[in-house]
């Protein structure tokens, strides 16, 4: 038995009892150079073909990220090639949409989307929604709550298209390019890697296609089915701004340093806290006075979370942030900062926010400094659903870190021009009061009744905690009480909490 | 008690924006402006929306001072009779150059307070902004009980001097100087003129570092992001408070013992050293550095 030809029988015999035939040698090696054969890699095909292999079939789920926030060209240019294709009756199903999107309104009226599930909406597309225009209900879920619906089945994915800033012929894709021919750069692509894992088929859409290999790469190639090639994924002026930029509102600037106060005497702010922030003027600027106090005392953060800004960037370089965790790169410099520096790490929304992971990272952030369209005297906040009824904005991670961060700021000025932003009940509940700790106006801060030894801590320190009440009081005495909306019979929008739960349903509004 | 006046800020009375909430950041003073910073077209507007604020928008403690458009124009009588039925505490004259124009804003205002029975209510402020003016100006403070200060208008000043603003300030070494000297003599405050540059904020510090020295009260601000300089700038430093607290401790115990002599440390304390520790307390109160309690 010492050749193959003698053990011809027993190899029959093994492959049987394994149900596996027996080796026929019929490799063809390829001699093409490697560089030269990604080029005519299997997954490389035009969109259309992506489209046709994918399979995709009339009333399946499409989804797309929204890391090109307003410069992004992914949705249209696909939605509009279904549309040519002859599809009907998808499922959109965007990490976010916005102004950029307000194309869609065509492909709704013509019955190609007829279901949409995002965080937020904006603009015409925002305000036909809210008028009614479709027939079912668009699900608003938050980041963490979209990753969990995702990862759970409850959003189930049949073909994501994601855009990415560079990626090889297999798929290897970044929300960054190292090449010479960078055209878009988004930094991290955090909301589109639960799309790429769990979706049955996925397909990179990019504009700068490199050579193999694509690393270190964000989205895997074992995720990749298809990998098509366009001219523009977005418009690089409207993805990211260029640099820091301080904001010179003397309001922003009041409230930061308000924030900034809150958080440095919270009980909080000590050696090893971690931090989140938003990307508004006031999140940013407080972000400044943070970073003033920790030089002072000299106290250093282990980690910032979430959307991650030039400031966080520069403290990080600082050596005052130990690590950078990043689901969204806010602007250019953070982008360049993911591809750049070792320990900014890119995450996933489920990494980054889900509720059904006790890992996640929100859990062990210690402050989270958010925004609102409104709050009310129950600490309840609303970010979804303008005061006017019409929807214009994104739950984002906002219920996410509010629920599991140890202290939850909410800054809010007290009035935008003449709407009060402290109300009695909020147009549509998005965070729930029971998660929300602090809430900075410019006329005083509120203290959740829930945290009594927080409000002490403030007052001790001289900042102007306010009864949540009195802060409704003062926004009614000085513009009136605001005339009820008019809201119709109908639903147009359900807002799921972050545990698959229903938290609101969003009427249309009547003029 | 002593009021601080470290910051007078500007506001245009034509835009209800800004006069709505100019509070919020803490100036000492908030003046709404009739005057220059509002068009002929608008000044009726701007009077009718300058005395709904005063009326209606709870300031607080802040003290409010309105600019009102000179007597010699059609609008300052109406600006007096609107200010002061809603209750100013400070009608601030603009342009000022001599005693008399000062008696003749007093006679209006009288005339208000007697018809809605508020006599002696409202107070006046001085804006010196010509020569004549600095020559006139401790006639101008000393020209009525209802003065509460004077200040600088620097840009007026310096076209009537035939110059212009520097960096360093030069040009305006002698008003600024005689303007605290008058206020001294007659016992009242002294504000200093505005700086626009808000993008040159070191300038802005190093100006208000010098006017501190030459004995200013406070600064005319166009802008809530000045107010944190001026305050930081006039708030004492911890050597000083530390030093006023045994001062005033010192004046404390000697009253305790019913003497005259106030001593600290075997030395004798002086009057002037004692006024100034006052200030002291009262700055560090004010920059919440010291309560009632700390004393």
């Amino acid at each position: 038995m010492n050749t193959l030809k003698e053990r011809q029988k027993d190899i029959q015999t093994a492959a049987e009892m394994l149900g596996k035939p027996v080796y026929a040698d019929e490799v063809t090696k390829i001699p093409a150079p490697r560089r030269e054969l990604q080029h005519s890699s299997p997954k490389l095909v035009s969109l259309e073909e992506a489209i046709r292999m994918s399979g995709l079939k009339d009333g399946m789920t499409i989804s797309f990220h929204h890391h090109f926030r307003g410069g992004d060209k992914v949705v249209n240019l696909v939605v509009d090639k279904l549309a040519d294709m002859g599809y009907k009756n998808l499922h959109l199903a965007a990490s976010s949409l916005s102004d950029v999107h307000a194309p869609l309104l065509r492909h709704i009226k013509s019955g190609v989307v007829t279901r949409i599930s995002t965080s937020g909406l904006r603009g015409e597309l925002a305000q036909a929604i809210s008028e009614g225009i479709m027939e079912e209900p668009v699900i608003f879920r938050s980041h963490g709550g979209r990753g969990a619906a995702i990862a759970n089945g409850d959003l189930h994915i049949d073909v994501a298209f994601l855009g990415a800033s560079s990626c090889d012929a297999l798929g290897n894709a970044c929300g960054y390019s190292r090449s010479e021919n960078a055209k878009s750069i988004c930094g991290s692509l955090g909301y589109a890697l639960p799309d790429a894992r769990f979706a049955d088929k996925v397909v990179i859409l990019t504009d700068d296609l490199v050579d193999y290999p694509n690393t270190p790469n964000s989205i895997s190639e074992s995720d990749v089915d298809f990998v098509v090639e366009v001219d523009s994924v977005g418009d690089s002026s409207k993805i990211a701004s260029g640099a820091i930029r301080d904001t010179k509102n003397p309001r922003d600037i009041l409230l930061a340093q308000q924030a900034a106060k809150v958080i440095i005497n919270s009980g909080y702010f000590r050696d090893g806290f971690s931090i989140q922030t938003g990307s508004g003027g006031a999140s940013l600027a407080a972000v400044k006075f943070i970073r003033e106090e920790m030089l002072r005392r000299g106290i250093k953060a282990s980690y910032a979370l979430g959307g991650i800004t030039a400031h966080m960037v520069k403290l990080h370089e600082e050596g005052l942030i130990d690590r950078l965790i990043d689901v969204q790169s806010f602007d250019r410099v953070a982008a360049e900062s993911l591809r750049d520096n070792k320990m900014h790490k890119e995450v996933s929304s489920c990494e980054y926010a889900s509720a059904e992971e006790p890992g996640s990272a929100v859990h062990y952030l210690d402050i989270v400094i958010l925004s609102a369209l409104e709050a009310d005297v129950n600490f309840n906040v609303n970010v979804l659903v303008g005061s006017d009824g019409v929807i214009r904005g994104a739950i984002g991670g906002h219920p996410d870190t509010a629920a599991d961060s140890a202290l939850s700021i909410i800054v809010c000025p007290l009035l935008r021009g003449r709407i009060p932003c402290v109300v009695d009940e909020v147009t549509t509940l998005i965070t729930p009061g029971s998660t929300v700790d602090v809430i900075v106006t410019e006329y005083g801060i509120a203290v959740n009744p829930r945290r009594h030894e927080l409000a002490e801590r403030l007052a001790q320190a001289g900042l102007k905690v306010v009864d949540i009440k009195d802060l409704r009081d003062k926004a009614l005495s000085i513009i009136g009480s605001p005339a009820p909306l008019s809201f119709g019979d109908k639903t147009v929008g359900v807002v799921m909490n972050r545990d698959g739960s229903v938290m609101d349903v969003i009427k249309n509004i009547i003029d | 008690m002593e009021r601080l006046r470290r910051t007078m800020m500007f506001v245009p009375g034509n835009n209800p924006g800004m006069m709505a909430d100019a509070h919020i950041y803490g100036p000492d003073s908030i003046m709404l402006d009739l005057e220059d910073s509002v068009s002929m077209m608008e000044k009726d507007t701007a009077r009718l929306l300058v005395y709904n604020a005063l009326k209606t928008i709870d300031y607080g403690d802040t003290e409010m001072v309105v600019r009102i458009n000179p007597l010699n124009t059609p609008y300052g009588k109406k600006d007096i009779e609107a200010v002061v039925k809603a209750g100013v505490h400070v009608v601030r004259m603009p342009k000022t150059e001599t005693a008399d124009e000062v008696r003749e804003v007093e006679a209006e205002i009288e005339k208000v307070e007697r018809e809605i029975g508020a006599e002696g209510r409202t107070r006046i402020m001085a804006a010196i902004e010509s020569a004549l003016g600095v020559v006139n100006a401790y006639d101008i403070a000393i020209s009525s009980p209802r003065m509460m200060g004077i200040a600088l208008g620097a840009e007026d000043y310096c076209a009537n001097l035939k110059t212009q603003r520097s960096k360093e300030g030069d040009e305006l070494r002698l008003a600024r100087e005689t303007i605290v000297v008058a206020a001294r003599a007659a016992g009242i405050d002294a504000l200093d003129t505005v700086f626009s540059n808000l993008n040159d904020m070191e300038t802005f510090r190093r100006e208000v570092e010098y006017i501190k020295t030459l004995g200013f009260d406070g600064k005319s601000i166009i802008n809530p992001r000045q107010i944190e300089v001026v305050n930081e700038v006039f708030t004492p430093t911890e050597k000083d408070i530390e030093k006023a607290k045994a001062i005033v401790a010192a004046i404390k115990e000697a009253e305790k013992k019913g003497s005259g002599v106030i001593a600290l440390n075997g030395k004798m304390i002086d009057r002037p050293v004692v006024i100034r520790a006052e200030r002291t307390i009262t700055l560090a109160k004010a920059a919440g550095l010291l309560t009632e309690e700390d004393i």
